[in-house]
């Protein structure tokens, strides 16, 4: 059964200061899974991504994907074994102009020496202007990533998670900050994204998570309240008391 | 397509322009100093031996961009490298004096001889021969830079703290080297050469060609700089500069090209430095006091920070102006070079390249990273 799992967090639990940010968390992903983590501030859904993708080390539990231990790597490691992190504030070199920062993204050459040697070829140009396409951002392909909207940004920033090609995209809030149009095509393009792709989404926003129309993994105070589809856990009487009930 | 479109400062085009000027001046002041002395184009020692010193200073001032300019590392000890480089010729010329010394010994140099000193200690062992001495300048910065990266990268000491860090080394270098013990000529350094390889230092001929060498490798540092930061690994540089966790969560590790680059720089240093020793006559251990690398950060920031040509420029220009400045009201130059940082820091944040490029065409949506703003910690 395990190694059927993508991603398998067991009895995970860290404390910064005394405070239990993640309490004995347990969350399991299948190949191929879209998931949408919800829950109120203080949960420990960025705190649970920090753990995935080696920025916070747990103080127990187990971590496994595709069978490594990620809780014994490093954030390059992780990022290299395929699971690429989508941060909440839309992080993008701003010095770089967007096909540069794309390719940066591109998966393959890492280390200094290599890239040093490095010369865009004909492969990762075509992997470039496919994802120039795909965030539709083709008309500023040469322009500084800092000059762009924050709508922008956030495309530039999925499409370089894109171009890291990934077993298990992170994405944190990706649609804070954008219009309703702006946001149901976020929703479209995770899904597409999610045809070849697992993907774990953080989001506040209801509707959001109502439009990609996944499985929701509720958090609160650093564990799993409930799990199931939107409607099941909206009518689950806990959820509502603790983030639901307004 | 220019893949560097959006970044001016990186133009191959002005890095090449600027190779070319630098060889081309240096080997015109070079030929003017061999014409006759009544010839109205004649250039003195003095103005060439100047010319030589600002183009070492120049490779110091290029060490410093590669690394504050792209990667962020706002080092405030990069002349350690730079005297060692000194050292390292200094040695080789001290052996080249041979019998000649006032004590007439050919195996040691006069200083050790003073001291009572035996035998060359093993650290100046092969120091006679050119090649040696060539060696030690880029691989005794370099490694030190090695060490010393390898440690601070890995640890993720980044900057302030990283900045007095390096202001630590070039002090603790200078204790050191001001010590008789250690064998390095302690405070009056290597000095009294009087020949590199068999040819006098201070005939007119030598210090031409030492002129022209000096321009020729400044210009190949400025080409191999290029290369360095021209390319995937310049935006792997910018991007660990401006957002280094973030290069982290793609898969990079920001220490090692950091290190890379860092040792690269110590190693251009030292050429510098051992350029300098030839055609200023003289190292000791004030080269490796802190005010130095200080001032080479001032001419990068003045030329422009993060554009090559910029430092070259900058050093040359403002060691121009402290030459006047100090022949004029010599107790003021520190007050004048203060203001000068000030004002670029206010008025020319991206020096004289920035107003060069804004005189040329204003450009449409110029991004400036922040000088501080070296850590892109995501919440």
């Amino acid at each position: 059964m395990t190694a059927s799992l993508l991603l398998d967090m067991r009895d995970v639990s860290v404390t910064f200061d005394g405070f239990r940010a993640i309490n004995s968390l347990s969350l399991a992903l299948r190949p191929g899974e879209m998931r949408a983590i919800v829950g109120p501030n203080g949960a420990g859904k960025t705190t649970m991504m920090d753990i995935i993708t080696g920025k916070t080390r747990p103080d127990t539990g187990t971590v496994r994907f595709q069978g490594h231990d990620l809780t014994r790597l490093d954030e390059p490691a992780i990022a290299r074994l395929g699971i690429g992190r989508k941060f909440q504030k839309p992080t993008v070199f701003e010095a770089l102009s967007v096909t540069e920062n794309l390719l940066l993204s591109l998966k393959g050459v890492r280390s200094p020496f290599a890239v040093l040697m490095a010369r865009m070829n004909a492969q990762e140009r075509e992997r470039i202007d496919h994802l120039l396409r795909l965030t539709r951002l083709e008309a500023v392909a040469d322009q500084p990533a800092g000059g762009m909207s924050h709508g922008q940004k956030q495309w530039l920033e999925i499409g370089m998670l894109m171009g890291q090609e990934p077993e298990l995209l992170l994405v944190d809030e990706p649609v804070a900050g954008m219009t309703d149009a702006e946001t149901m095509a976020t929703a479209d393009l995770l899904r597409e994204i999610n045809r070849t792709r697992s993907v774990v989404v953080v989001e506040h926003d209801m509707d959001f998570v109502r439009a990609l129309g996944v499985g929701v993994t509720v958090l609160h105070e650093g564990s799993v309240l409930a799990e199931g589809t939107l409607d099941a856990v909206s009518a689950d009487p806990r959820v509502i008391e603790v983030y639901l009930g307004r | 397509m220019n893949p560097f479109s959006t970044h001016a400062p990186r133009s191959l085009r002005g890095v090449i322009w600027m190779a070319v000027a630098v060889v081309v001046a240096a080997s015109c002041l070079a030929v003017a100093s061999l014409l006759p002395e009544g010839n109205l184009l004649h250039a003195s020692a003095f103005v060439v031996s100047l010319a030589g010193k600002y183009l070492s200073y120049a490779m110091l001032a290029l060490a410093v961009d590669l690394v504050w300019g792209f990667a962020g590392i706002l080092t405030l000890g990069h002349a350690a490298f730079f005297a060692l480089g000194g050292y390292a010729m200094g040695m080789y010329l001290m052996r080249e004096i041979g019998a000649r010394g006032v004590y007439g010994n050919a195996d040691l140099p006069d200083f050790m001889i003073f001291l009572s000193w035996k035998s060359l200690p093993w650290y100046w062992w092969g120091s006679e021969h050119f090649i040696w001495a060539a060696v030690l300048v880029v691989a005794v910065p370099g490694l030190l830079a090695g060490v010393f990266g390898w440690l601070a990268f890995r640890s993720r000491v980044s900057g302030v703290y990283l900045s007095i860090i390096t202001q630590a080394l070039t002090y603790a270098l200078m204790l050191a080297f001001f010590q008789n013990g250690l064998g390095f000529g302690g405070n009056n350094g290597l000095t009294d050469f009087k020949d590199i390889l068999g040819a006098d230092l201070h005939a007119p001929h030598t210090r031409a060609v030492l002129l022209v060498v000096t321009g020729v490798l400044l210009a190949a540092s400025l080409l191999a700089a290029r290369f360095v930061v021209g390319g995937r690994f310049g935006n792997l540089l910018v991007a660990v500069r401006d957002a280094e966790s973030r290069t982290r969560f793609l898969g990079y590790r920001p220490e090692q090209a950091k290190l890379l680059v860092w040792v690269f720089s110590a190693m251009i240093a030292g050429v510098g430095g051992a350029l300098y020793v030839t055609q200023v006559g003289i190292i000791n251990p004030g080269e490796f006091a802190p005010a130095n690398s200080i001032e080479s950060v001032i001419w990068v920031a003045v030329g422009g920070r993060g554009t090559l040509c910029g430092a070259v420029l900058g050093a040359i220009l403002v060691n121009m102006g402290k030459t006047l400045f100090t022949a004029w009201l010599p107790e003021f130059w520190l007050y004048g070079l203060g203001l000068l940082f000030i004002c670029t820091t206010l008025f020319l944040p991206n020096g004289l390249m920035g107003l060069w490029r804004h005189a040329r065409k204003p450009p449409p949506e110029e991004v400036t990273p922040e000088v501080a703003d070296t850590q892109g910690d995501e919440a």
